[in-house]
C-alpha cells in the first residue's frame, strides 16, 4: 500500500512540555488510521503539525510528495489535506448552507456548480432539513456533521477528524460512523482520532496510540486492544472505554 | 496589568539620548523653546495620563471603544465650571462633587445602555457610546451655547511661601513657565493615579477587576458578578475624567466639544501604555503630551498631532500590546 | 465570461430588486423641491460610501473607523487632476479609485500582516484617516486648510459632471454609479470572493482550513471597499464644488460613512441604502422639527443642537433595539416566526 501522508519524526514542545515527541505515521491510500490516546497526549497538536496550523520544532510532514510542514494552512487545503476541528468551528453568522459553500468553492469558481455540489453535500450528511438555518442555533451533532459537510466539499484526498464521535449519543454516533466509511469507500484516506473505543476499533483499518507526546504502539485493531503496554498505559490514565 | 520594569529603562533612556543629542550649538539658541516644550508636554501629559488611565481601564477590563469618554468629562467641565460660576465654589474643591457625581453617571451608563450590548459586535458598542456622545454635547450645545468661556482663579499667580523656598507663580523652571494650574493638576493627577493604582492592586474590589478582566469566564466561575464588576469599572472610568474636567478648567477654555478633544488622544495613550495598565497610562500619557510638543518644535508648521498619530502607528504594528500590557498574541 | 453569466443568474433576484429600488430612487427628482434634491443627493453620496465600508467591514469583518481616508482621497484627487491638470473628473473619480484602493492594499498590507484585528485596527484606521486630514492640513499644494474650490463650467456639462440648468441629472448619474456598485457588490456576494470574505469575517481558523488565504481576502476586501468609497468622495467634490480637510478626511465623515450601513444592517447588501434613506428622513424631520416646532413644543424653536440630541437619542435606542439594523431586526422577526 502506498502512503500518502508521512509523518517523520516529528516533535513539537510547548515550554518544557513536549506534546509530539519523535512521532513518525504513514497514511496509506484509502487509508483509515485511528489515533487513540488519553486527553492531553498530544492527538490535536500532530493534526495541528499536519494541517499546518503550527510548525513542528524538528521532524518533516509529507503529502503526496511534497514537504508541508512549513506551510500555511490554506495551501496544505488545496492541495487536498483538510482538517476538522475538535472544538467544532462553524462560520455562526452564516447559514449551513453558506457553510458548505465556503468548502464548496474551493475547486469550484463557478457559483451554480459549487451550490449543486454543496447541496450533494448536505444531502451526504443529512443536514438538508437544516440547510437554511444559522449554523449558530444547530445541535451539537448537527454542528459535527456540518464541519464535516464543509470539510468534504473541498474534494479532499486526505481527511483529518479531531474527535467527531465525541459528546454524541449512540444512535448519532452510529449514524456518523457509516458517513465515515462511505467517505473512505468514496477514495478519501483517513486520519481519525477517536476517543471513543468500541466505535474506533470497528472503523479503522490500523490504529496508532499516542501516549504523553510518544508514539506508544501502532497496528491492526486486533492488535492493539491486546497490546500489554497499551492496556497498561490507559488502566493508569481511566481511559474511558465507553462513551460518555 | 502587570507593569514591565524594563520597558520604563528603556523610555527614560530614550529620553536622555534626546537630551543629550540637543548639547550642540542649537541647544544654546534653543534651550527656553526646548525646556518650555518638555515642561508643557510632561504637564499637560499628566493630564492625559489621568484621562487615559479611566479609560484603559474600561477598554481593558469591558473590552470595549468608549467614544463617550471625552464626551463625560466635558460634564464634568461644565460642572465644576457652574459650581465655580454660581456658587464661588474653588475648582479644586469642586473635585469631591465631580469625581462622586460621575461615578453615578458612569454607573447609569453602564447598567442601561451599555450592559445590554456587551456581547454584541464591537461596532455596535462603539456607536452606542458615541451616540451617547452626540447626546452629551449636544445638551451642552443646547444649555450652554458654543462659545468658549474661562474662569481665572484668584491665586493663580499669588506668592506660595513653603518654608525654604518661596514660589512666585508663574515659575520658571529651566527658562520655561510653569503656571500654577497646571501644575496642580500635573500632581493631582500623579496623586490620583497612585491611589487608582493602590485600589486595582490592593484592594478585593481591584482583585476582582482583574479577574473579570483576564478571565471573564473564570471570574464568573469563582463567584465574582461580572456584569456588576463592569459596572463599577465603567464608574471608574468616569470619575477619572470627573477628577479631569475640575482639574483643567482652570487653564482650558469650556465648550461642549472640551472633552472630546482628549478622547483620542486617550485612545493612544491607552494603546501605547497596555490596555489595562495604569502605569502604561502614566507613562504613555507623559510620553505622548512630549511628543504632540516636540512635534511642534522640530516638524515646524505641522500640527502637533501628527507625530502623536505616527508614535501610535508605529505602537500598533511593533508592539500592539503596548509598552505595559501582557503579549497576546 | 461563462462563470460572469452564472454569477448572473444567481444573481438574478437581488438584480429584480435592484431595478425596482432603483427605478422608485430615480423618481424622486420628480416630485420635489430643489432642496430636497439636494438632500437626496447627499443621502445617496453617502449611501455609496457605506457600500463600500460595508464591503470591509460588513462582509470581510474588518471594521473600519476610519474609511474618511478613501473618501478623502477620492474627493481630493477629483478636484486636484482637475484644477491642476484640466482632466475630466470622470477619469478623476476613476483615478481616486485607484489610488483609494492602493492606500488600502499598502496600510491593509501592513496592518493584516502585523495582525490587527477588532479594535486595533479600528483605531488604526482611525489614526490614518486623521494623519491624511492634518497632512492635507498643512500641503499648500491642495490648498492646505482652505481647500480647493471647483470651477464652475456654467450650464449643463456633462464632461465636467456639473449640471447648473438640470440638478436632476447631476442625481441621476449618482444613482447611475450607485447602482453599478451594487451590480458589483451583489455579484460579490454570489461569487467565491463573497463567500471566502464571510469565512474570514467568521472564522479565519476555519477559514484557512478551507484553502482560504485570509490574507488574500482582505486585501481584495479592503482594495474594492477603498475604491467604492472613492467614487463617493470624488462625487462629493463635484457636488459641492468645493473640498477641504474637514470636510474630505475629518472623523465625522468617517462616522457617516459606517453609520447608514449599521443602521440598515451591516453585511447586507440593501443595509447601506436603505439606513442611508431612514437617516437622512430622520433627519429632516428633526430638523425642521426644531425650526418650525408645532405650538406645544415651541420652546423648542430653532435651540441650536437640539436636532442632534434627537439624533443621538435615536442611534442608542436603535443600537440597543435592533443590533443588526433595521433588515437584521425583519431577518430576525422573520425566522422567529418561522420556528
Ligand atoms: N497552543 C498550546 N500552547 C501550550 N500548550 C498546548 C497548546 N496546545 C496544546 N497544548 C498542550 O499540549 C498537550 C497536548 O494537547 P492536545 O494535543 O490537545 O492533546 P489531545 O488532543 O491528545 O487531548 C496538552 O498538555 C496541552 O495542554
Ligand atoms: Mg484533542
Amino acid at each position: 500500500m502506498s502512503s500518502i501522508l508521512s509523518v517523520r519524526n516529528a516533535t513539537k514542545r510547548f515550554g518544557g512540555l513536549t506534546a509530539v515527541d519523535n512521532v513518525s505515521l504513514e497514511l496509506g491510500q484509502g487509508e483509515i488510521l485511528g489515533i487513540i490516546g488519553p486527553n492531553g497526549a498530544g492527538k490535536t497538536t500532530l493534526f495541528n503539525l499536519i494541517s499546518g496550523a503550527m510548525r513542528p520544532d524538528e521532524g518533516e510532514v509529507v503529502f503526496d510528495g511534497e514537504r508541508i510542514e512549513r506551510m500555511p494552512p490554506h495551501l496544505i487545503a488545496g492541495r487536498g489535506l483538510v482538517r476538522t476541528f475538535q472544538v467544532v468551528k462553524p462560520f455562526s453568522g452564516l447559514t449551513v448552507f453558506e457553510n458548505v459553500m465556503v468548502g464548496a468553492f474551493l475547486r469550484r469558481p463557478d457559483p451554480l456548480e459549487s451550490e449543486a455540489h454543496a447541496l450533494s453535500m448536505l444531502e451526504f450528511t443529512g443536514l438538508i432539513p437544516s440547510a437554511d438555518r444559522p449554523a449558530k442555533g444547530l445541535t451539537l451533532a448537527s454542528r459535527k456533521r456540518l464541519e464535516l459537510a464543509r470539510a468534504l466539499a473541498t474534494d479532499p484526498r486526505v481527511l483529518l477528524l479531531d474527535e467527531v464521535l465525541a459528546g454524541l449519543t449512540p444512535t448519532e454516533g452510529a449514524e456518523m460512523v457509516e458517513v465515515v466509511k462511505s467517505i473512505r469507500d468514496g477514495g478519501v484516506s483517513l486520519l481519525v482520532i477517536e476517543h471513543v473505543m468500541a466505535a474506533i476499533m470497528a472503523l479503522s483499518d490500523r490504529i496508532a496510540v499516542i501516549h504523553h507526546g510518544e508514539l506508544l504502539a501502532i497496528g491492526k485493531p486486533a492488535q492493539i486492544a491486546k497490546d500489554p503496554r497499551v492496556v497498561e498505559a490507559y488502566l493508569g490514565e481511566e481511559f474511558q472505554i465507553a462513551p460518555d | 496589568m502587570r507593569g514591565r520594569p524594563r520597558n520604563a529603562i528603556w523610555a527614560a533612556l530614550a529620553i536622555v539620548a534626546g537630551l543629550l543629542l540637543t548639547q550642540s550649538t542649537w541647544w544654546d539658541t534653543n534651550q527656553t523653546v526646548f525646556a518650555q516644550a518638555v515642561v508643557s508636554g510632561l504637564l499637560i501629559g499628566g493630564v492625559y495620563s489621568l484621562v487615559a488611565m479611566g479609560l484603559s481601564l474600561v477598554f481593558g477590563v469591558l473590552d470595549i471603544i468608549n467614544f463617550a469618554h471625552g464626551a463625560l468629562m466635558t460634564i464634568a467641565i461644565y460642572v465644576s465650571y457652574l459650581l465655580f460660576l454660581n456658587q464661588g465654589v474653588d475648582p479644586y474643591l469642586s473635585l469631591f462633587i465631580t469625581i462622586p457625581l460621575m461615578f453615578i453617571l458612569g454607573v447609569g451608563i453602564q447598567r442601561f445602555a451599555i450592559n445590554p450590548v456587551m456581547d454584541a459586535p464591537i461596532h455596535n458598542q462603539l456607536l452606542l457610546t458615541l451616540g451617547i456622545a452626540i447626546i452629551i454635547e449636544n445638551l451642552a450645545l443646547v444649555f450652554f451655547t458654543g462659545t468658549p468661556r474661562s474662569i481665572e482663579l484668584s491665586y493663580a499667580r499669588n506668592e506660595f511661601d513653603l518654608g525654604p523656598i518661596t514660589l512666585d507663580f508663574p515659575v520658571k523652571v529651566f527658562g520655561a513657565v510653569v503656571t500654577l494650574p497646571k501644575l496642580i493638576a500635573f500632581i493631582m493627577a500623579l496623586l490620583l493615579a497612585a491611589l487608582l493604582y493602590l485600589l486595582i492592586k490592593r484592594t478585593q474590589l481591584g482583585a476582582a477587576i482583574r479577574a473579570a478582566a483576564q478571565e471573564p469566564e473564570g471570574a464568573e466561575l469563582v463567584g465574582i458578578d461580572v456584569r456588576r464588576i463592569y459596572t463599577i469599572t465603567f464608574g471608574i472610568g468616569a470619575a477619572c475624567v470627573g477628577a479631569a474636567g475640575a482639574l483643567v478648567i482652570p487653564f482650558l477654555f469650556v465648550s461642549p466639544t472640551a472633552g472630546a478633544t482628549f478622547n483620542i488622544i486617550a485612545f493612544i495613550v491607552v494603546v501605547l501604555g497596555g490596555m489595562g495598565s495604569i502605569p502604561g497610562a502614566l507613562v504613555g500619557g507623559l510620553v505622548i503630551g512630549l511628543t504632540q510638543e516636540m512635534t511642534q518644535l522640530f516638524v515646524s508648521g505641522s500640527s502637533k498631532l501628527l507625530g502623536v498619530f505616527v508614535v501610535f502607528l508605529a505602537v500598533l504594528l511593533f508592539r500592539p500590546e503596548g509598552l505595559f500590557g501582557r503579549v497576546q498574541r | 465570461m461563462s462563470r460572469l453569466r452564472r454569477i448572473a443568474q444567481a444573481s438574478s433576484r437581488d438584480l429584480m430588486i435592484l431595478a425596482a429600488v432603483v427605478t422608485v430612487l430615480g423618481l424622486i427628482p420628480l416630485g420635489v423641491s430643489r432642496f430636497t434634491l439636494s438632500v437626496a443627493t447627499t443621502a445617496l453620496i453617502f449611501a455609496l460610501a457605506g457600500i463600500g465600508w460595508n464591503v470591509l467591514s460588513g462582509f470581510a469583518g474588518q471594521f473600519s473607523f476610519g474609511h474618511a481616508a478613501y473618501f478623502g482621497l477620492g474627493a481630493y484627487t477629483v478636484a486636484v487632476t482637475l484644477t491642476e491638470f484640466s482632466i475630466s473628473p470622470w477619469v478623476g473619480l476613476i483615478v481616486g479609485g485607484v489610488i483609494a484602493a492602493a492606500f488600502g492594499l499598502l496600510t491593509g498590507w501592513i496592518s493584516f500582516r502585523f495582525g490587527l484585528k477588532g479594535a486595533y485596527f479600528a483605531l488604526a484606521t482611525f489614526a490614518l484617516a486623521e494623519m491624511l486630514r492634518l497632512t492635507f492640513n498643512n500641503l499648500d499644494y491642495v490648498g492646505a486648510g482652505i481647500g480647493i474650490t471647483i470651477p464652475l463650467a456654467g450650464g449643463d456639462d456633462w464632461g465636467r459632471i456639473q449640471f447648473e440648468d438640470t440638478p436632476s441629472l447631476q442625481y441621476w448619474v449618482l444613482l447611475g454609479i450607485v447602482a453599478v456598485s451594487l451590480v458589483a457588490v451583489i455579484a460579490i456576494t454570489k461569487s467565491r470572493l463573497g463567500s471566502t470574505m464571510l469565512a474570514v469575517r467568521e472564522d479565519e481558523d476555519a477559514a484557512s482550513s478551507l484553502g482560504i488565504n485570509p490574507l488574500r481576502a482582505k486585501m481584495a476586501a479592503i482594495s474594492i471597499s477603498g475604491f467604492i468609497t472613492a467614487l463617493a468622495g470624488g462625487y462629493y467634490t463635484q457636488f459641492l464644488l468645493f473640498i477641504d480637510p474637514d470636510l474630505a478626511f475629518g472623523p465625522f465623515v468617517s462616522v457617516a460613512i459606517l453609520l447608514r450601513p449599521i443602521i440598515g444592517g451591516v453585511g447586507t447588501i440593501w443595509g447601506p441604502v436603505l439606513g442611508a434613506a431612514i437617516l437622512s428622513v430622520l433627519g429632516e424631520v428633526t430638523r425642521s422639527l426644531v425650526r418650525e416646532p408645532p405650538s406645544f413644543l415651541q420652546v423648542i424653536e430653532g435651540v441650536n443642537g437640539l436636532d442632534q440630541v434627537l439624533f443621538g437619542l435615536i442611534l442608542v435606542l436603535v443600537i440597543i433595539r435592533a443590533p443588526d439594523g433595521v433588515l437584521g431586526w425583519f431577518r430576525r422577526r422573520r425566522q422567529r416566526s418561522a420556528v
